[in-house]
């Protein structure tokens, strides 16, 4: 397949997610639209090692591995984020009973 | 045009509009499902691009572990009779102008690009398998990988803390 085909999926992808965060007010929604788009940005970088691969097989037979493992690290960051980010909202549900982020304007005060 | 572009049409299709669907449901319930749909059309392009071990952890990691705890977390708290206030109208269509915007400035900025030989290589070459992966993560990214150990126990223990009723 074509490089281009990829960059377009995971452009649109990201921007959905995007207009997800920008548009919803619920935090847990937002939360997936984060996840969202770190799988398009996963989706481009696995694109991109085998263009990497395809290119340069001749000269190094492993070309490319680099990509995928740095994909491996993104999955366990996301993990270990949304094991934080969702005590977070647990948190802020039991204190103000809603996990609307219009109600987390507080800090301005 | 071949199984492969069918099956990546097929796949994209899916992920596009299941991720359209997450932002576009009332309930976060279905919101959740609909996100695990788009994990497993992103898991079949992993596959088409034979990056095995990848597509395996997304299903697992993605699909098994994160959704789960994101419907955990949602049948904890019971979001059902409050749902979202209608009256920031302005507020959606102003994020919506905002995402089609970069959209445009992306597709507009990417469309004149011509990558010489782009081709990303399908349903061949032996990068993604597990031994390839595993042989680099173990010699060259040991040092990564160890440090992701003890971010995970701290994340493990921000978590407890965090969670935790004092």
């Amino acid at each position: 397949m074509p490089i281009n085909y990829y960059i377009y999926l995971s452009v649109a992808l990201f921007c959905i997610g995007i207009v997800g965060v920008l548009t919803r007010r619920n935090a847990i929604i937002i939360f997936m639209c984060i996840e969202l788009m770190l799988n398009a940005v996963n989706i481009l970088l696995v694109a991109f090692s085998k263009m990497h691969h395809f290119k340069n097989a001749a000269v190094n037979a492993s070309a490319g591995t680099d990509g995928q493992l740095f994909v491996f690290f993104i999955m366990v960051v996301a993990a270990a984020e949304v094991s934080v980010g969702l005590a977070i909202i647990v948190m802020m549900y039991r204190n103000i009973h809603s996990v609307d982020i219009n109600f987390l304007n507080r800090l301005k005060h | 045009m071949g199984i492969t572009q069918i099956l990546f049409w097929i796949l994209s299709v899916m992920a596009l509009f299941s991720a359209l669907m997450v932002i576009t449901s009332k309930n976060p319930m279905h919101s959740v499902i609909w996100l695990i749909i788009v994990f497993f059309a992103i898991s079949g392009h992993y596959l088409l691009l034979n990056a095995q071990f990848l597509a395996i952890v997304n299903i697992i990691v993605y699909a098994g572990a994160i959704m789960v705890l994101f419907l955990y977390v949602l049948m904890l708290m019971d979001l059902k009779k409050e749902t979202e206030p209608a009256k920031n109208r302005w507020l959606k269509v102003a994020g919506a102008m905002a995402g089609g915007s970069l959209l445009l400035v992306l597709v507009a900025a990417l469309r004149k690009v011509d990558i010489e030989n782009g081709i990303a290589e399908t349903r061949t070459g032996d990068i993604g398998l597990i031994e390839n992966l595993g042989t680099a993560l173990f010699t060259e990214y040991v040092v990564p990988f160890e440090i992701s150990s003890i971010l995970f126990l701290s994340a493990m223990v921000g978590a407890v803390v965090i969670g935790k009723k004092e």
